[in-house]
């Protein structure tokens, strides 16, 4: 049956899921980090009963609004497309990945679908109190949401808290907790929920900066812009923490994503990393030709202290992976492809053994299976060199993140000073270097995306579970139909928010509104 | 105390939890019912704002309750979500385009450079209502018809007709159930309107639409049942599946529990239309809508309990889905137990806010006030 699966479906199906998720993140982020930009506003509108707080907040919750529904228009199709586009997935471990999608549904999205309303139509139906409580509970919902689906991708790049059974012919969940707070969850929710607080900053930052340049609505922008760079600055400075555990975290469970990352060959003791360089697009696997071509910046040590928190310590390079370094104790690919094989044979025996009733056999099948079930998910791979995501595009998104990082966090630093000392206005050139960064931060965000998920190939569950397996089958005629109707129907909103948003933005006038 | 319980009784339980969120999807259809009435009940461009508006406070809820109704299934049952949305491809795809162009409608309609123009998005809102409803109904009637799809090794499944799930809309039996849908939603989007909009002229109109299309429901309806009544299921009492026939009506005679809801939902739906007909009343939706909830709960539990099969499969009879062979692991099934007891805490809240946005009812003066109307 798995036979029966095209190729061309498989990359079609990533294709559509690629478009539909850096599609819907290009709105989640703002959900998650405006909402609490807002609720504080409006927090300061009821504990001053200043009606220009009530004026500021009201504005940028009509633009939170506009983003609200198409992150919720484009997070349903995600959900629905596990099943549509990846049924053998839905199958094979929905025993785990099913359960925090459908608590974040019951616990986070009903919190913002119930809330949301009294938030925009509740203004003179509600109390002051209830209705701050509200905009409230709409942040902590949308970033309570954000959590249990970072569960779920968290447990596809480290799967923990399970094991498969031979008898149901799935993965299935044994402790629910060791799934919900895995450090690589725990680590992917704290980073990608402070990139959304960056992204809103920036956002808020960017559209003040452009109020000023115009010199109009100056009350908003001062308010806004001191709010939002002392936001941006804290969440820059605890998002690179969080990149240093991230690191240390992918270091120990996804290797082959770290090597990527910075492009390792050959893996050694006291690596560093390079910070700036220009990778060899004729470096093959195996070859000996340079990785990078021309002046590259190194940091010396920094990858081996960063990953393992140790000057010295050894991280297996792409070629340690695949062809195996016994020295270091690395296992070949080839081997591990063998062990998997073997894991599958013995499991098809096993079940045969089942069916005929003959227990003796049974049983030493399966724990002939249990030895190398680890090795399981590489038994369905081909070639030893499949371990090994798409280098160039991993190493260049993954040094673009950082580098906007660290651009970021200078740039949320100047903006507060010069805010703190009143002389923001007279900086012109500042305030077109935060109009002109306000789309980094979704640069950044989206380049964090493709270093996770580009990074995890060919894995769809980290060493268990390949994508080429996972997809659902069907004609690859029929995906690509899929990929073009939602590219158009995605378009076609996308042009619609944008000239939404900017006519908003654009004919906004402080005098005129309460 | 989930875990004391066997795993048939588990799986029971999810069924029923499943079943009662379909009833609730099925009453929050009134927003979809209100969607293809807007141009009926409101024929100014006044009118048709303040339905919007009213509609706009709750549309969300029906949303967020069929992203609840796919995660639950997906965590009790996911060999369900497999098999239907992978096979059925194109029926699940034409659903989520038309839920996902609702959830822009709402908030870009009247905002000024929307690229598609008001009535673009009003008929995003007539498509969600029709298309999304009736394929709803068409897609859950095959829970009952059966759909093409085999089983393999790993349970990986493949589907057997080429249009991808679509082939259902051809078929009377589904197409029934999808089109009482679409009546039903109207109605109780009229009843909607009676008891959450403050004006003459439009309550008229929407008394007079509970009528019409209470009337479009009620044989569409009548015949689906009976014909549910009389036709074969698959049983899975005994080792080999096999059809019996009248499986639904022994399956009522068997579990009389379930026949006494279907005929009180049954009861307390016409009571609403009474209520609303008969006696002027403006709380028709409370009871219809409940009613509602009673009414297909009580269906879908006919469809998994009493080792019925709940897909069946018209190509193969032994790879038919049943709540035994389709469900999660022991493990998960009392993990999620526990979470599902925070439905009566949420099912609260939703009231508690229900209760404080309505307390004050939609007026046409109000439209001028940007605190209180939104789109």
């Amino acid at each position: 049956m798995i036979e029966q699966l095209q190729q061309g479906t498989v990359e079609w199906g990533r294709a559509t899921f690629a478009l539909t998720a850096l599609y819907h993140f290009l709105f989640v982020p703002l959900t998650l980090g405006l909402s609490f930009i807002i609720a504080f506003m409006e927090s300061m509108y009821v504990k001053t009963g200043n009606d220009e707080w009530k004026k500021i907040t009201k504005f940028w919750m009509k633009l939170f609004g506009i983003n609200f529904a198409i992150g919720v228009a484009t997070g349903l199709i995600l959900e629905f497309e596990f099943g549509t586009h990846w049924a053998n997935y839905s199958w094979l471990v929905g025993d785990i990945f099913g359960a925090p999608l459908a608590i974040e549904g019951l616990f986070a999205f009903f919190l913002e679908a119930t809330f949301f309303a009294v938030m925009f139509f509740g203004w003179d139906r509600v109390s002051k109190g209830f209705h701050l409580f509200s905009t409230w509970v709409v942040a902590v919902g949308s970033n309570l949401s954000a959590f249990w689906i970072l569960v779920a991708n968290g447990w596809m790049q480290n799967p923990v808290g399970t094991h498969f059974n031979p008898d149901t012919m799935r993965n299935e969940m044994l402790s629910f907790l060791e799934v919900a707070l895995s450090p690589t969850a725990i680590d992917k929710f704290a980073h990608t929920t402070a990139a959304g607080f960056i992204v809103s900053s920036l956002f808020v930052m960017g559209i003040s900066a452009w109020f000023i340049l115009k010199k109009r609505n100056l009350r908003l922008s001062r308010v806004s812009i001191v709010t939002a760079s002392t936001f941006g600055l804290l969440a820059t400075m605890f998002i690179i923490l969080t990149g240093d555990k991230s690191a240390h975290d992918v270091a120990h469970t996804q290797p082959a994503k770290l090597a990527a990352m910075e492009a390792l060959y050959d893996g050694d003791s006291g690596v560093g990393i390079t910070a700036i360089g220009y990778l060899n697009p004729n470096k093959k696997l195996g070859d000996k030709e340079p990785e990078f071509i021309g002046p590259t910046v190194e940091l010396p040590f920094a990858l081996s202290l960063l990953s393992f928190h140790d000057f010295n310590a050894y991280i297996p390079g792409m070629n340690d992976l695949v062809y195996g370094n016994k020295e270091r104790g690395v296992m070949s690919a080839s081997e591990r492809i063998e062990k998997g094989k073997k894991a599958i044979e013995d499991l098809r025996s096993y079940k045969k053994a089942k069916e005929s009733g003959d227990k003796l056999a049974a049983d030493a099948y399966l724990a002939s299976f249990r030895e190398n079930e680890k090795h399981f998910g590489y038994g369905f791979l081909k070639n030893p060199e499949e371990i090994i995501p798409p280098v160039g595009i991993t190493f260049y998104s993954f040094h673009l993140m950082v580098g906007l990082g660290f651009y970021l966090l200078v740039l949320f630093a100047v903006v507060l000073h010069f805010s703190m000392i009143h002389a923001l206005e007279n900086q012109k050139w500042l305030l077109w270097i935060v109009f002109l960064s306000f789309p980094l931060g979704w640069v950044a965000t989206e380049a964090g995306w493709i270093v996770a998920e580009v990074g995890r190939q060919p894995w769809a569950i980290q060493d268990m579970l390949p994508v080429s397996i996972a997809s659902t089958i069907i004609d690859t005629g029929s995906v690509i139909a899929a990929f073009f109707l939602f590219a158009a129907l995605f378009t076609i909103l996308a042009i619609a928010e944008l000239g939404i948003m900017i006519a908003q933005i654009r004919k906004f006038r402080e005098e005129d509104h309460v | 105390m989930f875990n004391q319980l066997d795993m048939l009784t588990l799986q029971m339980y999810w069924w029923v939890i499943v079943s009662l969120l379909a009833g609730l999807l099925v009453f929050m259809f009134f927003v979809q019912g209100g969607q293809t009435l807007l141009w009926q009940i409101g024929r100014t461009e006044e009118e048709k704002t303040m339905i919007v508006n009213s509609l706009g406070r709750k549309w969300e809820l029906g949303y967020t309750t069929l992203v609840l109704f796919g995660g639950a299934m997906f965590a009790a049952f996911p060999l369900f979500y497999s098999v239907s949305f992978g096979g059925a491809f194109w029926v699940w795809l034409s659903i989520l385009f038309s839920f996902s162009i609702q959830a822009v409608a709402y908030e870009f309609r009247k905002k000024p450079n929307n690229f598609l123009g008001a009535k673009g998005y009003e008929t995003f809102l007539l498509i969600n209502g029709i298309l999304g409803v009736i394929l709803i109904g068409t897609a859950v009637a095959t829970m009952f018809s059966g759909a093409n799809f085999e089983r393999g090794e790993f349970n990986f499944s493949i589907w057997k007709h080429p249009l991808r799930g679509l082939e259902a809309a051809f078929n009377l039996f589904n197409v029934l159930l999808g089109i009482a849908l679409f009546f039903l939603a109207r109605t109780m989007g009229a009843m909607y309107f009676l008891n959450n909009i403050d004006d003459e002229v439009i309550r008229e109109r929407s008394r007079k639409e509970v009528g019409i299309n209470f009337a479009a429901f009620l044989p569409v309806f009548l015949i689906f049942a009976v014909w549910l009544l009389l036709r074969s299921g698959v049983d899975t009492s005994s080792t080999m599946p096999a059809m019996q026939p009248y499986k639904y009506a022994l399956s009522l005679v068997q579990m009389p529990a379930v026949a006494i809801l279907l005929l009180t939902g049954v009861a307390i739906v016409l009571y609403g239309v009474y209520a609303t007909w008969f006696q002027n009343s403006k709380n028709g939706l409370w009871f219809t809508g409940p009613g509602a909830v009673l009414t297909v709960f009580s269906v879908l539990l006919l469809a998994g309990l009493n080792h019925a099969s709940f897909y069946p499969s018209n190509a193969d009879i032994k790879s038919s889905l049943t709540i035994q062979n389709a469900s999660s692991s022991r493990f998960t099934l009392v993990t999620m137990s526990y979470v599902s007891l925070f439905v009566p805490v949420v099912l609260g809240y939703i009231a508690i806010v229900w209760r404080a946005m309505d307390s004050k009812k939609i007026t046409r003066e109000e439209g001028q006030n940007p605190d209180s109307s939104a789109y």
